[in-house]
């Protein structure tokens, strides 16, 4: 509302608009005031910056073992975090681990964030036939559960990082595009649409500066909701071998390779599945503050 | 059919509109009738009012003409010319015919600021951003918004009634030659709609507007109207000059609209209710005249056929432009001039 007091205690000169602060200003401004999102963003940046740097970060070599020097513990000399089952540096592997990990947790999101949120969109603006050609199809996907989705079509397709990202895409697509539709159908009956369409606008130009805009918010929301969910799948198709193939190195399958370890050194084989915890955890808080940021108007 | 034959060229021109809706409920479909036959002139710089109960397919002749929705049936003329149906056409007739909706906060783009929302039209028909601000704030500071303090803001900070301003200035920004009032004043405080309808008044005078001013306060569309059209459950009940509307209501259905109106005047206040019940529901209209079954008048022909819209016979205050579609009005009645004006 500052905005407001400064132009009528300054009136400004006429060429000069005294603009409003946008939707998205105001959000942000009441997500800094959140002090959990703040947290969970400062330790999502922290983590992502520490991947993206791992090269220059790492102390070792992440595909270097040996078996002299297995299983050490956490504060080993040399390796503060200890080492794995093939006497590879631990925090060496976290590091590149999270490159691949956040990876197939985001990508997958932001490809599905894409496609499902297009598809919902169109359902949603043209209604109709379009709309239950397309709502139909999506139920058939959503019909099986998520995770048995993801497994059975990363089966079909074979181990790898590519038919991961590509599963997890698919399976994420259907909860997109109902999200976008049922955002998009609200809109499209108000008034400033059928104002927009009444200019004689065409219908992407109308999508594009009027729809998007109040469908873009929810549709975020619930997408950064997915975040968690889409890394946890990521790192549970690792884990049962699969996504990422051994010797890469990526928390589901480091969890699934120290399982072994958990009697003789639960901390060590812990840590991977702590970060799948955290970040997964940090994700769905931010994912909260956001949506109440963006609910108070 | 009979049309009302105006001296000046007609800027609108509605002749035969039928819309039906079919709603799918429980497997089965239900046609509704939700305009029959509907026309209407309206002449260059005039004000066609429209009144009627909810549900009389207003706001469905409203977005006929705006082309919002297609019609099953019917032609809508602009200047005597027929709109074509190619893209093109539709996009040039578009910018012709402009409407101001009720609701002044569901009709602004909220993620939107002010001058956006104006520009928005003008852009689309390839004025260029410079241009489309320049005429966005020369319109604001017509309406009485002044520039520099709204044009940056965002629809919720303003009140309703400077929504409803935006609203007008953002419909006027692309140079329409008729503009659709749908309901435009309803929803504003008393005090509001009086200046709202002030400037509505004085820009039809500057600009030559033509008017189709949709309404349910009949006050209000007495005073701004030149011509008024009765609505019944889709169809045409009476049109003609404001005057003999309001003076000489020739149908039951208006003659009913108008003893309901209140009136402060202790004299002439309504004692028993003019009209009772609901409209029926435009699913299943009744045969005849689709007001015969609330009417005090009905006769065995009135649920057996239509009446067509002719000029009331007898009473010579009419006026000659004055239609009506009520058998017993064109057969001249013994009601016909029973004190249920107001």
């Amino acid at each position: 509302m500052t905005g407001i007091d400064a132009a009528s205690l300054t009136p400004p000169p006429p060429v000069v608009v005294a603009a409003s602060p946008g939707y998205w200003t105001g959000v942000g401004r009441r997500l800094s005031r959140d002090p959990v999102s703040m947290l969970c963003l400062a330790v999502l940046v922290a983590i992502v910056v520490a991947a993206i740097l791992a090269p220059w970060l790492a102390p070792a070599d992440p595909s270097i073992g040996s078996v002299v020097r297995r299983l050490k513990p956490i504060g080993t000399p040399g390796y503060p975090l200890g080492t794995d089952e093939l006497g590879r540096d631990m925090l060496t592997r976290l590091l590149w681990g999270g490159r691949l990990s956040l990876l197939m947790g985001i990508a997958p999101v932001a490809m599905a964030l894409l496609v499902g949120g297009t598809l919902g969109t169109i359902a949603g603006y043209v209604g109709g036939k379009t709309n239950a050609v397309i709502m139909r199809a999506t139920d058939v996907v959503f019909a099986f559960p998520s995770i048995l989705l993801a497994v059975a079509i990363a089966g079909a397709l074979g181990p790898g990082v590519a038919n991961t990202l590509l599963a997890l895409t698919i399976v994420l697509i259907p909860p997109i595009v109902r999200v976008s539709e049922s955002a998009t159908t609200q809109v499209r009956d108000l008034d400033f649409v059928e104002a927009a369409r009444a200019t004689g606008a065409g219908a992407i130009t109308v999508v594009r500066v009027h729809v998007l805009g109040n469908v873009m918010g929810p549709v975020l929301v619930y997408a950064s909701s997915l975040l968690s969910v889409s890394i946890i799948l990521a790192a549970g198709l690792s884990f049962i071998g699969l996504g990422a193939r051994p010797p890469t190195p990526e928390w589901g399958l480091m969890l699934a390779t120290l399982r072994n370890a958990i009697w003789s050194q639960p901390l060590l084989a812990a840590l991977p599945g702590g970060l799948i915890f955290v970040v997964s955890l940090a994700f769905n808080l931010l994912s909260d503050g956001l949506r109440s940021a963006m609910e108070v108007e | 059919m009979s049309e009302i034959a105006h001296p000046a060229e007609p800027a609108l021109e509605v002749v035969g509109l039928h819309k039906t809706f079919h709603l799918r409920s429980g497997g089965r479909t239900r046609a509704v009738q939700a305009v029959t036959d509907v026309s209407f002139r309206v002449g260059a710089g005039r004000t066609l009012g429209i009144v009627g109960e909810s549900g009389c397919g207003k706001s469905t002749t409203a977005r006929l003409v705006m082309g919002l929705i297609e019609a099953d049936l019917g032609d809508v003329r602009l200047a005597g010319r027929e709109v074509g149906r190619s893209a093109a056409e539709m996009k040039a007739f578009r910018r012709r015919v402009q409407m101001v909706f009720q609701d002044s906060a569901a009709s602004l783009n909220p993620r939107l600021t002010i001058e956006a929302s104006i520009m928005f039209g003008p852009v689309v028909h390839g004025l260029s951003r410079a241009e489309a601000k320049t005429r966005a704030h020369r319109l604001l500071d017509r309406v009485g918004l002044d520039p520099a303090r709204f044009a940056g803001r965002h629809p919720h900070e303003l009140s309703g009634g400077q929504r409803q301003r935006v609203n007008i200035a953002r419909a006027l920004a692309m140079e329409p030659e008729i503009v659709i009032l749908d309901e435009s004043v309803s929803a504003l405080d008393k005090s509001i709609e009086a200046q709202v309808l002030g400037l509505l008044s004085d820009l039809q005078a500057e600009m030559g507007l033509t008017y189709l001013f949709i309404s349910h306060d009949l006050n209000v569309v007495r005073w701004i109207s030149d011509e008024v059209m009765v609505m019944y459950l889709g169809r045409v009940a009476e049109i003609g000059p404001a005057e003999a509307i309001f003076e000489a209501p020739a149908h039951p259905y208006t003659r009913a609209l108008l003893a309901s109106m209140p009136s402060l005047d202790p004299e002439a206040r309504t004692l028993a209710a003019p009209i009772t019940g609901d409209p029926p529901s435009p699913i299943d209209p009744p045969s005849g005249c689709r007001f015969h079954p609330r009417c005090a008048h009905a006769a065995a022909i009135c649920a057996a056929t239509a009446p067509e819209l002719n000029a009331p016979s007898g009473d010579g205050r009419l006026e000659d432009l004055h239609r009506v579609a009520c058998h017993m009005a064109a057969a001249g009645a013994s009601w016909a001039g029973e004190g249920a004006g107001p």
